[in-house]
Parts: structure tokens; C-alpha cells; sequence
């Protein structure tokens, strides 16, 4: 059977599993609770601790190919940082990413945050060539790799780049990577080298297995993959919202959690036919000689 | 000669990397050198579209099986290149508005944006979700707990797989507390606390090693692969 | 023709794909006849006035001010709006301008469920729609890197050098950089090096940008992964074997912890010294080692299986919610959602 049943089918099986439950969330507006692990858990702890007006650093390290992972992560690390009125340096090691964190500073703070002023209380530096070699040199001289905010702006001119002269300047450092350069790299080449600085990654499932292995001593916290973004989603609407409803825009990857739940059946229910069919003709064979 | 240059930039460029952590003094020219190196993968960028330009460009005029693609993907990288390069459509920042090319390439509204909004992004999305398909099928085919090696990596992806979602809760929530650790939730925790860190750690450290001894290798020349079979 | 686009499909395929397209079409026209329709955008034009001033240090700065003020100058910006802000827009003043449709973003998001679509096609198959828009995106893609490599990295940190006067009047007014740095020569030379080997002649010179390239990153990577990967993770897995709490008491289950941490580490090293040979006790702990790497891979698997499902989600999201308009989760329409639709279907059923 697993050598003649028809791809197809399978395929029809996964489309029906995701796409599904999506519908019966966009009906209902239900999502699944969630409680946190220890490394997104750690993410929000992190945040919580520092002081109003601290500056963070927040690399934008991915594309449109993994923002269904990774734009809800970056949605909701911008709301806690506004609301505890913490001030977000934008940077981006991938050449897209300065777009993206465009959208998420359009959704949360154009949308939610309208008194915030760029330059002041956050700024988009934009995308910088190099990948390592741009974490190189900021590690010691921030202004040479980004003289410039993404409207031209020196960055002497900006109230929020005051007194930042090194990423070691920073309490706070995000990298929400989908890959190379990304988390791994931040871990390398400015965790490792700044033993005070704390550092933070949301990361696709992909990367997630072998950036763990940072976890939690070059990496202070991290948020792996959707559910990693779905647990502190629900840690930063009960510390904003409480009883009141969370605005949609901050639910995103809860609701993706039910797809995932279908998904995640509907691939172990095919392991098991496919073990279950081998097994039966294994034996069969067995017996037969 | 040629050669014997490129082998000694090579050393040159490498060894203002390794000593700039050692000697503070040398931190600001080992900054240049790293940003001429940003520069270049900048400069990486422009070759990387010269050369698809070349390679479709030869595609085209040889007018062998599927040039038509060819041509279709060299109008989308003359138009992008024309748009992105040209602000087309981008207006001037509020930081100099009456300066006309101060606005971003891809500022909203601009054609550069408008390909990345509804070009770049849902092909380069989908081809990446696609693969949700190909793991469904790989895995109906080919995960088989043969062995107890197999049998650990299925029962691993199976802990995670309900761990992860609310089928753990669902599954192991009526556990009482003591047994707490046995939850599907918390099995997965530990299986990435304990087991995959372990592993990891090990694989991350073997490769490490590697990249130091491949480095030097570079460096004092006795890897010149990049030079060209006939440097 | 058939040359172009390599076609290789036999005509019962070639009616196949045709039998679904229309089969496609006709569920999109019913769609786009139900409820609010489907698929289209909407813009809003934001105007706002700048007046500048200069500051202490002699600089011109723009700031935002009111309309009409003497010697602004005005920007106007096309923005997004929703289909649900259209809508009360036109409630409140009929045929009003302000939120209008946009019709190049209405193609724009046509365009993009057809590319969606066509990679989807190609697990039913090869097919010419998913060749044309895989090659699009190389085209676009390889586009894209390079105009913001150019507007990022070149222009500033490059030309800026070179010719501070011209890049001040062009396109960065605010630049601080006011005389020409002959250092910029040296990555302009090595960068034109590099350039030439797209030429036949370049093959040589172009060796010299490379070898610095190869160099700088060799001893960029050296450096860290020595200090993160080797020391670091080194030191992170010098714990204690037998642990104890914050109140000093024995604490069992870290102790488990840690004693699987070093023992898995160590096991799994063995498994990659291949200079010893794999017998004996080395032999045992690179079983063990492989054990654990089993279950690295397993967990790897499980986390790559959620991201991909993730990413696979996000696309139905937009089918669903941007395209089709099935559902609203956003809030950002009124109505048409899938209960609207399965309303207007059972009419039509009845009315049948």
C-alpha cells in the first residue's frame, strides 16, 4: 500500500488538514490555550526586566519565505516593547528584512502606538551587507556599519543612538532569524563576545534543534518556531489585554496552531499506516518463505 | 605570480581578523578591512545578477528547449533592476522632500514595493510551504521504525509532533502532578533540554573544529581550491 | 512555440490541467458573485506638509506641519485602506474619493494568487505555470538583491566616499561626508576585480577579491567559533554531576539532567573521533553517541514539521482571507465570511 497508494492523495489529506481548520477559526474565532516553555517564558522575563526607555537592539533577519513563522514573533515582541515603553533600534542582516520590519512598525506602532516618534522612540537603521562581517564591526564601532537611518538621517542626529557607540551599549539584543546570517551568528559573533549583553532569538522550527544548544547561556531566551510565537503571543495579551479581547492583529500565531494541531496528526497517522502496512508484509514474507 | 599574490591577500586579510581580539590597537583597521569585506558581498550581489544575465542571456541566443523561460526570467530582472534602481514611483522622504530620489526604493506605493508585495513574496512563500506536502509524503514512505536507532528518532518526532500542540494537553493532561514530567508537553521540554542539546552541542563543537582547521588551512595555503585548477 | 516552453505534457494531461483551470475559474466566479465579492484593494492618499528649519549645528531639518503653511513643501503617499473603512467611507458620503479601489494593487493581488497557485500546481505535476513563475522569481529575485545591495551598501558607504558632493545632491542630502576618501578605492578596485570575472580576462585578476574574501572570512569564523562553539559550549557542559538546590538539599533530577548533558556530549564526540576505531569502551559510548544523535535528528524533524506546516498555513491564510475573503479574522471587512457564503448557497438551493 505505502508503495502504490497515490501521492496525491496525501497531499489532498494535508491541504484538507491545514486549510480546514483555518475556516473553522476564521467562523468561530477560537484558538487553542497556551502555556509557556521555558525559553519563551525567559523571552517575556527578559523584556519585563528592563527599564522603561532602555534602547534594544531588534534584527530583522528573514524574508517573506518564513514569515508565517516569524511575523507574528515580530509582531508581538514590538507590542511588549512598546507598551513597556522600551525603544527598539531596527537593523536587518537579510536584504528584505528591513521591509519587514517596515510592516511591523506599520501594524504596531503606526496602528497601536501613534505617539511614538521615529528617531526618538524607535528607528529602522535598515539592511547592511556582509552578515558576519557587519556583526564584526558593530561590535565595536555601531556608527561605521550604520551611519544612516533608512531615510538617510545620520544616526549622530537621532535622540534614540544617543551615547551608542558599540552593540555592548545595548542591554537588550532580538535577532528574529530565519536562517544564515541569524540567530546562530548573533550567538557568535556578539553574545559570546559581550558576556553581559542578553541576547534573545525567535527562530524558525528548522533552526530551532541546534540553537537550543545556546539555550539559556549564550541565549537568554528564545521562541522556536509558531508555537514558540503562539506561547508568548498569550504571555504578552495577559500581560496588555488581561480579560479584555486581544486585538486580532496579536493572535496570528495562536490561530495558526489549530492547522498545525490537524497537521501534526494527520503526519503521524501516516507514519503509523506506512509502519503498520510494512510491518504486515514483512511478516507476510516471513511466513510466506 | 598571479597566485602567489591572491594567496598572500588571502593570509593578509585573515590574519587582521585573528589578531584584532588580541591587539585593541588594531581593532579600527581590522573595521575597515571587515567593511571593504561588506562591500564586496555587496559587490557579490552585482556579479550574482551579471551572471544569471550571462548564463540566460547564452540560454536565449542558443534558442535550445525552454528559452522561453529564459527570456521571461531576464524581463524580470531588467524590469525589477529598472524599477528598484530607478525609485520608479517612490516619492521623496519627509527628511528632504524637495530632494526627489530621497525616498526608499521600496517605500509603499512605489513599483519596487509592488514587486516585492506581489511577485517576491508569494512565490518565494509558497515554494518554501510546499514542502509541508513533500514531508507528509517522505515520511508515509520512508519513516519505518526498522531498528532501535529508527525506532528512537520516530518516537522523538512523535513526542515532539504532540508536544507541541494541544494534543499533548489533551492526550497527557489528566496525569497528576507527580507525573507531571510525563506529560507530552514536558516530555518534549526535556527531549530538547537534555537529549537534543546534547547532541547538538556535539555536532556543534565537531564542526567548529573543522572550521578552525579548514581556516588555517586557508590560510598558510595549503587549501587553494578557490584559486582554480589551473592557478 | 512548444520549444519555448518545453512542453512535455501528452494532450489527455494537456486536457487535464485545462479541465482543472476551468474548474478553478468557474468556483473563483462563483465566489466573486456571493456576498462582497472578492479580491480587491483599497487606497487612501496622506498628505502632509513639511517646512524646514535650520538647526544649531547649520543643518536643514523637515518637520511636519500644518497644511497651507507659507514655504511647505506637500508629499503624497497612496496607502492601504481596508475593504471595511471603504465601506463606511461610502455609507457616510456616496461616491466618495478618498478610500477608493486600487486597481494596480487589485492586479497586484490577482497576480499573487496565481503565483500561488502555480507553485501549488506543481505537486500535481511539471507544469508550464509553475516554469513561468519559477522564472519569475529568479529573475526578480536576483533583481532585488541587487538594487538593495546598490541603495544600502554602495551608495553610501561607497560612491558616498567617492563623490560626496554628487550622492549630497542626488539622493541623500542628510549624508555626512563631505570630502572624497581615497581608502574607498581600495574595495572600488577590489569590487571592479571581482566584476571582471564575468569576463573571459577577468579570470585571473578576479582571484585577488576572492582570496580576500576567502581570507577575511576564514579568519572572521576561526575567531568565533572558537570562542562561541568550542570554549563556550565547552564550558556550558562543565556542570556538576551531582547537584544540589538554591537551599543546599540533594536535587535528584538535576542531577539526571546534568549526568545525560556531559555523558551525551562526550558519547556523541566519540561517535565523530573516526581516527580511533569504534570497539571497546569507545565503541559502547559512540553507540550511546548515536542514540543521542538519533534523537537530536528526531526532535529536528518534529520542529522542521511545524515550520513548514506554519509556512503552509500562511499561504491558505492569504488564499482564504485576502483573496477569496472566505474569512475575516482581522475584522477588516463586514460581513463575507464562510457562514455568509454557506447562507447565500442554501438560498440558492432553496430558490433552485
Amino acid at each position: 500500500m505505502s508503495g502504490t497508494l497515490d501521492r496525491r492523495w496525501i497531499y489532498l489529506g494535508m491541504m484538507l488538514a491545514v486549510a480546514l481548520p483555518i475556516l473553522w477559526n476564521g467562523v468561530t474565532g477560537k484558538t487553542f490555550p497556551e502555556s509557556p516553555t521555558p525559553p519563551s517564558q525567559a523571552c517575556f522575563d527578559a523584556i519585563e526586566a528592563l527599564p522603561e526607555g532602555s534602547r534594544v537592539l531588534m534584527s530583522f533577519d528573514y524574508d517573506p519565505a518564513s514569515e508565517g513563522e516569524l511575523s507574528p514573533m515580530a509582531t508581538s515582541l514590538m507590542r511588549h516593547l512598546m507598551h513597556k515603553r522600551l525603544k527598539p533600534v531596527v537593523i536587518a542582516l537579510w536584504p528584505l528584512g528591513p521591509t519587514k520590519a517596515e510592516e511591523t512598525i506599520a501594524n504596531v506602532i503606526k496602528g497601536d502606538f501613534p505617539d511614538r516618534v521615529s528617531g526618538k522612540d524607535f528607528v529602522n537603521l535598515g539592511f547592511q551587507t556582509g552578515g558576519e562581517g557587519v556583526l564584526k564591526v558593530i561590535g565595536t564601532d555601531f556608527r561605521k556599519q550604520f551611519p544612516l537611518d533608512r531615510s538617510g538621517t545620520p544616526v549622530d542626529r537621532l535622540p534614540i543612538m544617543e551615547g551608542i557607540t558599540k552593540v555592548g551599549d545595548f542591554p537588550l539584543v532580538i535577532t528574529i532569524s530565519a536562517g544564515y546570517p541569524g540567530g546562530k551568528e548573533w550567538v557568535q559573533y556578539v553574545s559570546s563576545a559581550n558576556p553581559g549583553l542578553v541576547l534573545l532569538a525567535g527562530v524558525t522550527g528548522v533552526q530551532a534543534s541546534q540553537i537550543y544548544s545556546y539555550y539559556p547561556g549564550q541565549l537568554r531566551g528564545m521562541l522556536a518556531a509558531i508555537k514558540g510565537a503562539a506561547e508568548y503571543e498569550a504571555l504578552v495579551s495577559a500581560a496588555i489585554d488581561g480579560d479584555r479581547v486581544t486585538p486580532p492583529l496579536y493572535t496570528e500565531a495562536r490561530r495558526r496552531m489549530a492547522p498545525q494541531l490537524f497537521g501534526h496528526l494527520l503526519l503521524i497517522a501516516l507514519i503509523i499506516i506506512g509502519n503498520a502496512v510494512y510491518f504486515s508484509q514483512r511478516g507476510r514474507k516471513a511466513v510466506a518463505q | 605570480m598571479s597566485r602567489s599574490i591572491a594567496l598572500l591577500i588571502c593570509l593578509l586579510g585573515g590574519l587582521t581578523m585573528l589578531v584584532s581580539p588580541f591587539l585593541p590597537m588594531a581593532t579600527e583597521w581590522s573595521n575597515e578591512v571587515t567593511d571593504w569585506f561588506n562591500i564586496l558581498a555587496a559587490m557579490a550581489f552585482v556579479l550574482g545578477g551579471g551572471s544569471l544575465l550571462k548564463v540566460q542571456l547564452m540560454r536565449l541566443s542558443a534558442r535550445g528547449p525552454g528559452w522561453g523561460y529564459s527570456a521571461v526570467t531576464l524581463l524580470a530582472f531588467i524590469v525589477t533592476l529598472w524599477v528598484g534602481l530607478g525609485k520608479v514611483g517612490v516619492v521623496a522622504d519627509p527628511s528632504a522632500p524637495t530632494v526627489a530620489w530621497s525616498g526608499k526604493p521600496d517605500d509603499e506605493g512605489s513599483a519596487f514595493w509592488w514587486i516585492y508585495l506581489y511577485v517576491m513574496t508569494p512565490i518565494t512563500s509558497t515554494l518554501f510551504a510546499v514542502l509541508a506536502f513533500y514531508v507528509a509524503s517522505a515520511a508515509f514512505r520512508a519513516f519505518r521504525a526498522k531498528n532501535l536507532e529508527a525506532t528512537l528518532l520516530l518516537g522523538t518526532a512523535f513526542v515532539i509532533l504532540l508536544g507541541r500542540t494541544f494534543a499533548g494537553v489533551v492526550l497527557t493532561g489528566w496525569l497528576p502532578d507527580w507525573a507531571s514530567g510525563l506529560r507530552l508537553e514536558n516530555l518534549a521540554v526535556t527531549i530538547m533540554d537534555v537529549f537534543n542539546t546534547a547532541g547538538n552541542r556535539a555536532i556543534i563543537i565537531g564542526i567548529a573544529l573543522g572550521v578552525a582547521a579548514t581556516g588555517i588551512r586557508l590560510l598558510i595555503g595549503l587549501d587553494r581550491s578557490y584559486l582554480g585548477g589551473d592557478a | 512555440m512548444s520549444d519555448a516552453i518545453m512542453n512535455e505534457a501528452s494532450p489527455q494531461q494537456g486536457k487535464w490541467w485545462i479541465g482543472l483551470f476551468l474548474a478553478i475559474a468557474v468556483l473563483v466566479a462563483i465566489r466573486a458573485s456571493i456576498g462582497e465579492g472578492m479580491g480587491r484593494a483599497y487606497v487612501q492618499t496622506d498628505s502632509t506638509s513639511y517646512s524646514s528649519a535650520t538647526g544649531d549645528d547649520g543643518r536643514v531639518m523637515w518637520t511636519a506641519v500644518a497644511d497651507g503653511t507659507a514655504g511647505s513643501v506637500t508629499i503624497e503617499r497612496v496607502l492601504f485602506a481596508s475593504a471595511g473603512e471603504y465601506r463606511a467611507a461610502e455609507a457616510a458620503t456616496p461616491g466618495q474619493q478618498a478610500i477608493r479601489i486600487s486597481w494596480d494593487r487589485t492586479l497586484g493581488l490577482w497576480l499573487a494568487a496565481f503565483f500561488t497557485l502555480a507553485i501549488f500546481s506543481f505537486l500535481m505535476g511539471d507544469n508550464p505555470a509553475y516554469k513561468f513563475t519559477e522564472s519569475i522569481v529568479i529573475g526578480v529575485s536576483a533583481g532585488y538583491w541587487m538594487v538593495v545591495g546598490f541603495w544600502a551598501m554602495l551608495v553610501p558607504k561607497l560612491v558616498a566616499q567617492l563623490a560626496p558632493s554628487m550622492v549630497k545632491a542626488w539622493c541623500m542630502p542628510n549624508l555626512d561626508v563631505s570630502a572624497f576618501n581615497p581608502v574607498a578605492l581600495i574595495p572600488l578596485g577590489l569590487g571592479i576585480m571581482l566584476l571582471s570575472q564575468l569576463t573571459p580576462l577577468g579570470r585571473h585578476i578576479g582571484r585577488w577579491p576572492l582570496a580576500f574574501v576567502i581570507g577575511t572570512f576564514a579568519g572572521l569564523k576561526m575567531i568565533s567559533h572558537v570562542e562561541s562553539d568550542i570554549i563556550e559550549q565547552a564550558r556550558a557542559t562543565m556542570i556538576p554531576l551531582v547537584a544540589f538546590g538554591d537551599d543546599g538539599s540533594f536535587a535528584p533530577w538535576d542531577s539526571v539532567r546534568n549526568i545525560l548533558i556531559v555523558g551525551g556530549v562526550l558519547c556523541t564526540l566519540a561517535y565523530f573521533v573516526f581516527s580511533v576505531e569504534h570497539k571497546g569502551a569507545v565503541g559502547r559510548a559512540a553507540r550511546v553517541g548515536v542514540w543521542f544523535l538519533m534523537i537530536t535528528f528526531g526532535s529536528a524533524f518534529g520542529f522542521t514539521v511545524m515550520g513548514r506546516i506554519a509556512l503552509l498555513a500562511a499561504r491558505f491564510e492569504f488564499l482564504f482571507i485576502d483573496w477569496l475573503w472566505l474569512i475575516d479574522p482581522k475584522g477588516q471587512r463586514m460581513v463575507a465570511t464562510v457562514s455568509a457564503i454557506a447562507g447565500s448557497c442554501s438560498a440558492i438551493l432553496n430558490a433552485i
